[in-house]
């Protein structure tokens, strides 16, 4: 009867151990995709920026400081981007101060009634605050994700296989700058216009 | 995090109840199919007072093969019949702003929920009202009326996009197509052999010599609980079908709260919904259950009560709006941002 019963326990224990350090491997694959969701997002940012500035460079000859400011952001971001989960911090604030400087020009733009009215500038701007918004989806999902990784290798017992996957505490983004907190509110300018 | 155990949880039952649906119509269609061959069985037994003649249970087999096939090829084709039935059109290659944005928005909601991006399709109908159907994630569609997208904003239709893409990641939808085939199978079938036995009548019939004893008392007995079943059949599954698809909209609701993290957006789009209502010229009764909100306007789904709780497909509307509201307040208060009029 002892020979099985310790059987048993080993096998318990051992399928234990694989199912937790499974879903710990599950976790941080999902950890570093939604990493990558974002960073896919930031590209497109990059992308579209040089495009509106050059939109709307020649109607907004006084606002130069202003659209010197996003293509400024735009270099430091790109340059402190692409350095995987480990550089969190240093892209995130990077990126924050290039949402700022978007949102400032957004909110210049206003000023501006005939670069509102144009078809091109609204779907480029349209472009540019949808991506701004699956950024922030995407960082949402990404914390979101980073938290349950976090706290199942903390968690009893499932921390006692966390050397064993190799698990490491993931970053989160966390939204350190105010001016970035309030860019919703200048999102008003793009509801569709009522009736 | 409790909204991801709440979110495993869901789609944990949605997977049970998957099962059993399969299980229960599996049953059922045993004894539809079989059930006819006992009765005949035994009633052939009564006559040949009970010397058992051997008879192939053919009803039983005939059922069986029809019903396999037919539940596959809806569970197949059904969210292309669904769209096609509303006269949807996908959304490709968008061309004017609005539809832009719509496809803009619903790829923000893949993105937020980690999803694939589902197809998305405009259907042109005045009442504003929005579907989500498919197999799963990779199979999802998603389409909205243009009476929808003229009467919300953009925050607004990010949210009814939530929604949607709330039952999408819940597995609502596969249990929705799934149900939807089945009760489909059980309609045809009940009607299909209703219609045979008026055409073929007597097959209890005592031709030869008189019968009688406790045998034809079962078989009779069981010709008529058999009977009853093909008769109430269509019925019964389709209050159940309602019943499912009522549960699923508080949670879908709470889904898309989630993954926008605006519960206010949602019931003021639920709000511009209701009272923007307008006869629907395309949805027919067959994706109603799919929709956001009712659109064929029963007034069953305005109550609640026990009627409405086996009738309606939807639950009231200003219950989900007052829920909805009390998350945003829920927001507001653990933001700290509360407005103090």
């Amino acid at each position: 009867m002892g020979p099985i019963l310790l059987l048993i326990i080993i096998v318990v224990i051992a399928v234990w151990v694989v199912s937790a350090y499974n879903g710990l491997i599950s976790l941080k694959n999902q950890t570093v995709n939604a990493w990558k969701q974002i960073d896919v997002q930031l590209k497109r940012r990059h992308d579209l920026i040089p495009n509106l500035v050059n939109t709307v460079k020649g109607s907004m000859e006084f606002e130069k400081d202003t659209l010197q400011a996003v293509v400024d952001a735009r270099s430091k971001a790109m340059a402190s981007g692409g350095g995987g989960a480990a550089g969190v911090k240093e892209t995130a604030a990077a990126e924050g101060a290039l949402t700022g400087a978007l949102a400032k020009l957004f909110v210049v733009m206003e000023r501006y009634p005939d670069l509102k009215s144009s078809q091109n500038v609204r779907d480029l701007q349209e472009e540019l605050s949808s991506t701004e918004n699956k950024i922030a989806f995407a960082r949402q999902l990404y914390n979101d994700v980073a938290t349950s990784y976090n706290t199942k290798q903390q968690q009893f017992p499932t921390n006692l296989v966390a050397g064993l996957a190799k698990a490491e505490i993931a970053e989160l983004w966390e939204i350190e700058d105010k001016a970035e907190r309030e860019v919703p509110a200048v999102d008003l300018s793009l509801k569709k216009p009522q009736g | 995090m409790t909204a991801g155990a709440n979110l495993f949880e869901q789609q944990a039952k949605n997977r049970r109840l998957t099962v059993a649906w399969l299980v229960l119509f599996i049953l059922f269609f045993a004894w539809l199919g079989f059930g006819g061959d006992l009765a005949i069985y035994l009633a052939a037994a009564a006559r040949t007072e009970g010397q058992i003649p051997y008879r192939f249970p053919w009803i039983g087999f005939v059922v069986t093969t029809i019903a396999a096939v037919t539940a596959w090829v809806s569970w197949r084709k059904g969210p292309q019949q669904v769209l096609w039935s509303t006269g949807a059109r996908e959304l490709t290659t968008p061309q004017t702003f609005e539809e832009k944005q719509l496809v803009d928005v619903v790829e923000e909601m893949a993105v937020a929920a980690g999803l694939p991006k589902p197809r998305v399709y405009v259907i042109e109908d005045d009442d504003p009202n929005a579907f989500a159907t498919g197999r799963d994630a990779t199979t999802a569609c998603i389409a909205v009326t243009t009476g929808l997208l003229k009467v919300v904003n953009r925050e607004e239709l990010q949210a009814v996009v939530a929604h949607e893409m709330g039952h999408v990641r819940n597995l609502d939808v596969r249990l929705m197509t799934l149900i939807a085939a089945l009760v489909g199978v059980i309609v045809v079938l009940s009607n299909g052999m209703g219609r045979m036995l008026r055409g073929s009548g007597g097959l209890l019939g005592g031709r030869g010599r008189k019968a009688s004893g406790p045998l034809l008392g079962a078989a009779a007995v069981v010709f008529v609980l058999w009977l009853i079943t093909l008769i109430l059949a269509p019925f019964i599954s389709r209050i159940m079908a309602m019943a499912v698809s009522r549960d699923r909209e508080y949670l879908a609701d709470a889904t898309g709260a989630e993954l926008t993290r605006n519960p206010g957006a949602l019931a003021s789009a639920l709000e511009k919904i209701e009272t923007h209502e307008a006869p629907t010229t395309h949805i027919k009764e067959g994706a109603a259950h799919l929709c956001i909100a009712d659109p064929l306007g029963r007034d069953v789904n305005l109550k609640e009560g026990r009627l409405a709780d086996l009738l309606a497909t939807h639950p009231p509307m200003a219950m989900r709006i007052t829920r909805l509201k009390g998350m945003a307040f829920q927001q507001l208060k653990a933001a700290g941002k509360l407005p103090t009029a």
